[in-house]
């Protein structure tokens, strides 16, 4: 798959999920903060995105512990994306 | 015309939807052997009924006594005597059937210490034909709808069901007949449109809350059944009709539930007065959604709004000692901090009334099937969940009935097809030859588009436009000006343009068709809303108040029927609601009081 169609199918599975709390969280954070990760990174946020929204959302909130390091470091960023 | 072929895959039923509703519906059809094709824009249990957490309504009796009656008066009373009464006693009997077969297919609802399912107060549940609370609500802790769907995602991957994921159906294929034998989807993984060919279709396709700018539904309600049912001359019934909850987060529209009111949260304006106490001397900011969202409009509306644009109020809980907040209501904290950027320890959280839930649809008896105006079926279709309008919910849909609609009419429109299909009614007639012309034309449009309208800006000011002209308190002159636009708004979205022209994983193509679905539904609800001269339910207008011969602004000589909307030409007939029901009395207009 090119990187266009990988990238685009990331997009629909970020922002048509079954919380809005995601769409708008995963949404936001695929257009700010995606293009600036380490390749690593990126593959932690894909696996993360392939959750399902009542597993993703303790991760984000922090109200449940990830212990993969990259993964987590993945989480800290969500955290910090404000979606206004 | 020309004569287009495209792929053709042969089922004997293809429902599009994997929600609560579709996932039911398959159940029974793949259970009783028909080959059953399921389509979903995305991983079955990733639907929005995931997002259900309050629970699901049945007079199960378990923890003090219930009975159906009860149930059934207090949704008629509920939908503001809208709901068709065969259709709401036929729900409200099954309704102990369906969640115990449910308990059966897997699902982990909490218990009593007894072992039987446990039951919870709801506002709207009463027992004895509305005398006091009843606990009528059965839940899976507050993961209700995520739980419902994968016990009916197990059952159905036991019964060989067979999913399409990632497929957007763009078209309904109806003959001259009226008959319908199929949709044309596009999967996205390759482009390729492909006709599903069969004997039935169900549409399960959920809500349209995105219609509106602020709104609780994820991005993927874009009222897609109903859009496809609309431009094939299926009219649509009720569309006036939406539920807005009291506090969306401003902006986000992210749902804060009313426990944080139940907590001691309070709703200032700005002039930091707690304004329910205008509006609502006894119960304040506890008062009933409806009325809560109105009088939040109201302050809004007369200019003591908050914030640079004066258009949100604040919900204030930093009176509550800090140990309660993160005790009590941690999750709302999490959702206030993410998507309000404060923290309502420190700061009030900024909310305006959001809109929630559809009470209109695609028309069906209360067997699934989809009716014509004068009530006889339309043979080969059905529809169940919040894309139908049976209708139960009327002009106000009761807490947990949506869950209970899923299981009761995704079963109901499977028996009905199979009845069908045994007794003949339907079988697999040949396809039209141009079956595929319209729906290649339009894609054929999108792709050759030139100088177009901007998909995002388009929604957008269709979202703001149905908003301002169409909320929760509506407007004469509003909403006439709001139906001028949203004709306007229909030539952009006409001529909507997109960049990318490539077949695979081309999602600019997918949120330009879904748009062309949002318009239909913005126009079905906006030129309803217009025409009722009332107010009922959660349709309120500023000119038609409370007065002692229409008390609460309902207007019972003139406007109680049904609403049905025509693509066509935009326009609109109406039909008598159904007052008898199968088996009891009926339920005389009353006010509604509570
Ligand atoms: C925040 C929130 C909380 C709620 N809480 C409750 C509650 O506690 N109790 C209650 O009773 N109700 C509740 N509701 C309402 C209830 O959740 C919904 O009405 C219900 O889940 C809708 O189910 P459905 O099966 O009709 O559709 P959905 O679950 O929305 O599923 C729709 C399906 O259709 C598919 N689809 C749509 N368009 C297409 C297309 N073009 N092609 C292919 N597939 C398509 C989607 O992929 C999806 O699989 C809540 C709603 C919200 C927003």
């Amino acid at each position: 798959m090119e990187d266009r169609e990988k990238l685009n199918r990331l997009r629909w599975r970020c922002t048509r999920r079954a919380m809005l709390e995601m769409d708008l969280l995963l949404g936001e954070f695929l257009d700010r903060i995606f293009p600036t990760l380490t390749p690593g990174q990126a593959d932690a946020f894909v696996t993360l995105a392939d959750m399902e929204d009542l597993e993703l959302w303790p991760l984000v909130t922090g109200s449940r512990e990830c212990s993969d390091l990259v993964q987590a470091e993945v989480l800290a960023l969500l955290r910090d994306v404000r979606v206004k | 015309m020309s004569k287009l072929t495209i792929p053709v895959r042969k089922f004997d039923a293809v429902i599009v939807g994997a929600g609560g509703s579709g996932l039911r519906a398959a159940i029974q059809l793949s259970e009783a052997g028909l080959k059953t094709a399921v389509l979903s824009k995305v991983f079955p249990t990733r639907s929005h009924t995931v997002a259900a957490q309050g629970g699901v309504s049945a007079s199960l009796g378990n923890s003090e006594e219930d009975h159906w009656h009860w149930h059934m008066y207090d949704t008629v009373k509920g939908s503001d005597w809208l709901g068709d009464q065969d259709a709401i006693e036929y729900m409200c009997r099954k309704a102990p059937e369906v969640v115990v077969e449910l308990e059966h297919f897997g699902m982990p609802f909490d218990r009593t210490d007894e072992g039987k399912i446990y039951q919870r107060p709801f506002g709207g549940h009463m027992s004895n034909f509305g005398e006091k609370p009843v606990r009528r609500a059965c839940a899976a802790a507050d993961r209700t709808g995520h739980a419902m769907l994968h016990a009916l995602y197990q059952r159905n991957v036991r019964a060989n069901t067979q999913f399409f994921v990632e497929w957007m159906a763009l078209d309904l294929i109806r003959d001259d007949s009226g008959q319908v034998l199929g949709v044309i989807a596009l999967e996205m993984e390759t482009g390729e449109v492909v006709a599903f060919h069969a004997k039935a279709t169900i549409f399960a396709t959920g809500g349209a809350g995105r219609i509106f700018y602020s709104s609780t539904n994820a991005f993927i309600n874009t009222g897609d059944g109903l859009g496809m049912a609309a431009r094939a001359g299926i009219p649509l019934e009720d569309m006036e009709f939406w539920q807005f909850h009291p506090t969306g987060v401003a902006g986000a529209g992210v749902l804060i539930t009313e426990g944080v009111r139940g907590e001691g949260g309070i709703l200032r304006n700005s002039a930091n007065e707690r304004f329910m106490e205008r509006y609502a001397p006894n119960a304040k900011d506890l008062a009933s959604r409806d009325v809560v969202s109105r009088a939040m409009v109201t302050e809004i509306n007369e200019g003591r709004g908050c914030g640079p644009n004066k258009d949100f109020v604040l919900l204030d809980i930093t009176h509550l000692d800090p140990a309660t907040i993160m005790k009590r209501l941690p999750g709302i904290r999490e959702i206030s901090i993410q998507f309000a950027g404060i923290d309502p320890i420190k700061a009030p959280i900024p909310v305006v009334p959001t809109c929630h839930y559809q009470m209109g649809g695609v028309p069906t008896n209360y067997k699934g099937q989809v009716v014509a105006p004068d009530g006889t079926p339309v043979r080969g279709f059905y529809a169940a969940g919040e894309v139908a309008c049976a209708s139960v919910h009327g002009a106000n849909r009761l807490g947990t009935n949506s869950l209970l609609d899923l299981l009761v009419f995704g079963k109901a429109s499977g028996d009905s097809v199979i009845e069908d299909v045994q007794s003949g009614a339907i079988g697999l007639k040949e396809l039209p030859e141009n079956f595929a012309d319209f729906t290649m034309a339009r894609l054929k449009r999108l792709n050759t588009q030139t100088g177009g309208a901007d998909v995002n800006e388009t929604r957008l000011e269709l979202q703001r436009t149905m908003q301002k002209h169409c909320g929760v308190f509506r407007f004469k002159d509003m909403l006439v000006d709001g139906v001028a636009k949203i004709v306007e708004i229909e030539k952009a979205v006409a001529r909507t343009e997109i960049k990318d022209k490539s077949q695979v994983w081309n999602t600019a193509r997918v949120e330009a068709l879904e748009l062309d679905n949002l318009i239909e539904v913005a126009k079905a609800t906006m030129v309803s809303a217009e025409a009722r001269k009332e107010s009922r339910g959660a349709h309120v207008r500023d000119d038609a108040p409370d007065t002692a011969a229409n008390p609460n602004g309902r207007d019972d000589v003139n406007w109680h029927k049904h609403t049905l909307w025509q693509r066509e030409g935009n326009g609109l007939s109406y039909k008598p609601v159904i007052m008898t029901p199968l088996s009891v009395e009926s339920i005389a207009l009353k006010t509604r009081s509570y």
